[in-house]
């Protein structure tokens, strides 16, 4: 229960969950890159490059799932459309990533991607310029998703679009993006997309140092995003938005611009989003529009209910369970997985409202009350 | 009509004021004035024109026609909810509104002066003056020894007196308080009549209200309204004598 004494203390003092998943984020951004590294294949403890990068793909769709919970979880903006930010970000990043390619695609144009030469283009798009600095591309990874963010929601929050009318149209959002980039004359490479990367920042990304330098990355940007958003849930401005996300009128009549908050804590999500899809795309070595399809949005917003909304490491763990439960019966019984993401999110809502972690915490309660119990002596 | 000079001793100006919903004028003509430290009763039949009325001098609502004065010549058609909130005006929803998953203490903190832009909230820092105004506020709305438990556990009554804590610990000027006793039971009502007796003076009140028996505790001015305009104005006696009130409201 949510006490007001001084939390000045420690920023995880009151998020037990949290600190464990840290811990464990922070270990494993050590140890698995290390036992990929330093072991010997035949060793039993030793983490195959295939798992380390799965494992690193999970971690950046526990960033999105992260970005989500923050929107949804505390403030009660429910976005079916943050696909569209991971997109933008992933393909800001993919941008970079096809630069770097120079003269060694198939065609061999120093100047061009391949898929531009192929539509017998002679010249770099505008907007493909200076994306071969990756110090511009990182710019243009938060840049981008924070400025889309900040239009729609400036318009729509203004507009005081809320609810199921709010989440249909970041759907149109994410959707007219998927069309959008599906095109050829867009210059993102249309249907395809952009793959078939060499390099980042001059090392093979086919080689285990790099991908485990990515998977590090992957770990601490989720550490460094968890502790921002527990920050702000923290503050006052996270009581606010738990304002809004209760009693929203009360918080406007109280003195409180709703549109503004919403903005600000919309615009970090987006950008959240943004840097997750930037990391994810070097891992799985391709960006496509498929990526904005409008499915993908909806179920970053399963793996949140899943875990347990509003409680920020409740999304992490949704996403990670989630998606190797994907991988694995997508390998198994690829046939069932659609049925069992719909089960799992019917059984979630009606049986597990706050989520995998919430039923943790009713279990550990009971069990603590049952010791109180047993001391007292009127245990049940 | 042009702007009356607002007597220094004036709270709320509303004068001439309309407002139509698809050709219905839920306030027509609507004149109002209410002094520094006043308490106002306001009664009428459903559809008088009531909340429309509360709706337009919080900003929800813009009036087609009319001016709305408040305090120091401020024309509150211009400013939006939360501005006019910020002016120092406190408005009590008819449905007692609470933040159900913040404890008493927070729904209060949340309340208090100050703190109102993004960063300046992201950043805000609750010095020990603000701690003993939301003890104090506690302890007047006799809620004290429940300041960490969730708002969503509290009872409809206590739910209004957290929402009207809400108001005080802003110490606004104006209190708009709609229905405050609706659910209540009858020890709660003489309660929630003293409490609005008790800061009345250092704040002015409006009250919406429909139970009879509480408007007679509150002791105070009346103003019957009627299809958006005033039908008579003055005490509870005198007002319960009038014909054309009768005839509307009392009498059926």
């Amino acid at each position: 229960m949510t006490t007001n004494k001084t939390s000045s203390r420690s920023l995880l003092a009151g998020d037990v969950g949290g600190k464990r998943l840290l811990i464990i984020l922070l270990l494993g951004s050590v140890i698995f890159p290390a036992f990929n590294l330093m072991l010997p294949e035949s060793s039993f403890f030793h983490i195959s490059t295939y798992t380390l990068t799965l494992v690193g793909k999970y971690l950046c769709l526990a960033l999105l799932a992260l970005s989500v919970d923050l929107i949804w979880g505390y403030c009660g903006i429910l976005s079916l459309g943050h696909g569209a930010f991971f997109g933008l970000g992933g393909y800001a990043m993919g941008m970079y990533l096809m630069r770097q390619i120079g003269d060694r695609g198939v065609y061999g144009n120093a100047e061009l991607p391949d898929f531009m030469v192929f539509l017998d283009w002679h010249e770099l798009p505008w907007f493909w310029l200076g994306f071969d600095n990756f110090g511009f591309a990182m710019i243009m990874v938060v840049l981008v998703p924070g400025v889309l963010a900040f239009v729609f929601g400036w318009l729509a929050f203004r507009s005081r679009v809320t609810g199921v009318y709010f989440s249909i149209i970041t759907q149109a959002l994410t959707y007219a993006l998927l069309l959008a980039f599906f095109r050829n004359d867009m210059g993102f490479g249309g249907n395809n997309g952009l793959t078939d990367f060499k390099e980042i920042l001059g090392f093979n990304l086919q080689s285990d140092v790099t991908r485990s330098v990515l998977f590090s990355c992957s770990a601490l940007a989720l550490i460094f995003c968890y502790l921002l958003c527990r920050w702000i849930v923290d503050s006052k401005l996270g009581r606010v938005l738990i304002g809004i996300r209760d009693a929203e009128s009360r918080t406007r009549f109280t003195g409180y611009k709703v549109e503004y908050f919403k903005l600000f804590v919309f615009v970090l999500s987006a950008v959240i989003a943004g840097v997750a899809g930037a990391l994810y795309v070097p891992q799985v070595g391709i960006i496509n529009p498929g990526e904005f399809g409008p499915l993908n949005s909806i179920e970053i917003v399963v793996w949140v209910a899943i875990g347990g909304r509003g409680t920020l490491y409740g999304a992490v763990i949704g996403a990670l369970l989630v998606n190797y439960a994907k991988t694995y019966f997508t390998g198994a019984m690829p046939e069932v997985w659609l049925f069992m993401l719909g089960g799992l999110f019917v059984v979630s809502t009606i049986y597990l409202p706050k989520g995998v972690v919430g039923l943790f915490q009713n279990l550990q309660a009971r069990k603590e009350n049952s010791k109180i119990g047993t001391i007292t002596g009127v245990g049940t | 009509m042009k702007t009356a000079h607002i007597g220094d001793d004036t709270i709320l100006y509303v004068n001439g004021v309309s407002k139509s919903f698809d050709g219905f004028k839920a306030l027509n003509n609507l004149s109002l004035t209410l002094k520094k430290g006043e308490m106002r009763a306001i009664i009428g039949p459903n559809g008088a024109g009531k909340t429309t009325m509360m709706d337009v001098i919080t900003g929800k609502l813009r009036p087609d026609e009319g001016e709305v004065i408040f305090s120091d010549n401020i024309d509150l058609t211009k400013y939006d909810e939360a501005e006019i909130a910020n002016l120092g005006i406190g408005r009590k929803f008819q449905k007692p509104t609470v933040i159900e998953s913040l404890s008493l203490f927070q729904n209060l903190e949340l309340a208090l002066q100050g703190g109102r832009g993004v960063f300046q909230a992201l950043f805000h820092k609750l010095k020990a003056k603000q701690k003993d105004r939301i003890e104090e506020v506690l302890e007047q709305i006799a809620l004290a020894d429940r300041r960490y438990d969730l708002g969503g556990s509290l009872s409809h009554g206590q739910k209004q007196w957290l929402e009207i804590g809400m108001l005080l610990v802003q110490d606004p000027q104006l209190l708009l308080v709609d229905e405050p006793a609706a659910g209540m039971t009858d020890s709660e009502t003489e309660t929630t009549a003293e409490l609005l007796k008790e800061i009345t003076g250092a704040h002015s009140v409006v009250v919406v209200e429909h139970d009879m028996d509480f408007i007679k505790a509150l002791d105070t001015t009346v103003t019957v309204l009627h299809e958006g305009s005033t039908l008579a104005e003055g005490r509870l006696e005198q007002v319960q004598q009038d014909s054309r009130v009768i005839e509307v409201y009392l009498g059926r």
